[in-house]
């Protein structure tokens, strides 16, 4: 939160640039965004044969391939990684660009609310088809 | 959102072609943002002609032979002409850079096109407000904080601790780097800047300094320091040919290494 909105003509140049002071925080952010970089590229090497392999197959086909526990595991992995990713890389360009602050808030609401639903869906998706569909 | 394109009052407009410099041989065009705040129109470009076999080489000598042989109004900061002060800092031939090392001939366009720095409040001309600047750089505190009382000579430094600081030490507080990064244009209230960090982890990096903690402590926030998303446009214009995304970077890794 910035503290921009309203007057800042009479304020001096280094209480202007001190703010609210230094939050203590965005190394996690950091590193998370880094990790789930890595684990990204791990799992989408291991999923995407997966998916490939499963293109054209029928529904039975498919929930064959996704009764197996390692891939069900595989899956549910990529897609908690894709959205732990997409969520602080979009909470980034939120931060970046959007500077009222009624809105950069909601905007940051509305992305965690997205990836966590989008997420719990998917999840949902492939227990379901690999417990029988 | 940020505002991606110029308020109406600074939209740039055509502005005045000076004549050309009478029995001149070899011309160099230069084309110069005009703005003053004293005449409420929106700025523009004015167009000048400069005598080269009547003026030094580099950017600035043209600009001083403008300012000296054309148009004295024309408003730029210039002081040592060595890339020793800083002074001359501004955007030529669209990257920014110390007029007095940049050689006319250098130049790739047909003119030598001048802004004043990007992004910055102008007083005149080609003269950046850069109190925010200078507050951002003051604001990490450069100088040797200790808690140890202070020696009867010197705090002493090993070799290999000095090295350390080379490719920091040198920073001469032009603003090419600050003002060319992207983050800084939308969030310069917030990120430090490039600069600021740069010498930020100079004292971080200082086998002397007993803050190293503060500091960091002062510096861990989403926007001071982690709106540094490696653009790399700071190391491209440094005129000095210093690193300061690879010293970002540094404190990022220091950030990560006290957390294990």
């Amino acid at each position: 939160m910035s503290t921009s909105s309203g007057s800042t003509s009479m304020r001096t140049p280094r209480r202007r640039v001190a703010g609210l002071g230094s939050a203590r925080s965005g190394t996690g952010h950091f590193w998370l965004q880094r990790v789930t970089a890595l684990s990204n590229l791990i799992l989408v090497v291991i999923c995407l044969p997966i998916v490939i392999g499963m293109a054209g197959q029928g529904h039975a086909g498919v929930v064959a391939t996704l009764g197996n526990p390692l891939v069900a595991i595989a899956l549910l992995l990529l897609l908690l990684s894709v959205c732990m990713h997409m969520r602080i890389g979009m909470q980034v360009v939120i931060e970046d660009y959007v500077h009222a602050e009624g809105a950069k808030v909601l905007a940051l609401i509305a992305n965690s609310f997205f990836t966590i639903a989008v997420g719990f869906a998917g999840a949902f998706a492939i227990l379901k088809i690999s417990f029988g569909g | 959102m940020v505002q991606l394109t110029l308020p109406k009052n600074s939209q740039i407009t055509e502005g005045k072609v000076w004549p050309k410099p009478t029995g001149a041989n070899r011309l160099t065009e230069y084309k110069i943002y005009r703005w003053n705040p004293d005449d409420g129109k929106n700025p523009s470009v004015d167009t000048y002609y400069v005598d080269r076999d009547d003026c030094g080489p580099m950017v600035l000598d043209g600009l001083i032979w403008i300012k000296n042989q054309i148009d004295p109004t024309l408003t730029f900061r210039r002081s040592c002409r060595e890339g020793i002060c800083g002074s001359c800092a501004m955007n030529i031939d669209g990257t920014n850079t110390l007029a007095c090392l940049k050689s006319m001939d250098d130049v790739d366009a047909s003119a030598v096109k001048i802004y004043p720095l990007p992004h910055m409040p102008v007083v005149k001309d080609l003269v950046p407000d850069l109190t925010q600047f200078y507050a951002q750089h003051a604001s990490v505190e450069p100088w040797l904080h200790t808690e140890t009382p202070a020696p009867e000579k010197e705090w002493r430094q090993a070799r290999g601790d000095r090295e350390k600081l080379d490719g920091l030490y040198e920073c001469i507080l032009c603003a090419c780097c600050s003002t060319s990064c992207p983050s800084y244009w939308w969030n310069g209230d917030r990120y430090l800047g490039p600069a600021a960090l740069l010498q930020a982890y100079r004292w971080l990096i200082d086998s002397r300094d007993e803050a190293t903690g503060d500091r960091l402590d002062d510096l861990e926030d989403p926007f001071r320091l982690y709106r540094c998303h490696t653009i790399m446009n700071c190391a491209k214009a440094c005129p000095k040919g210093l690193n300061p995304a690879k010293a970002i970077a540094e404190i990022k890794k220091m950030m990560v290494a006290r957390q294990f």
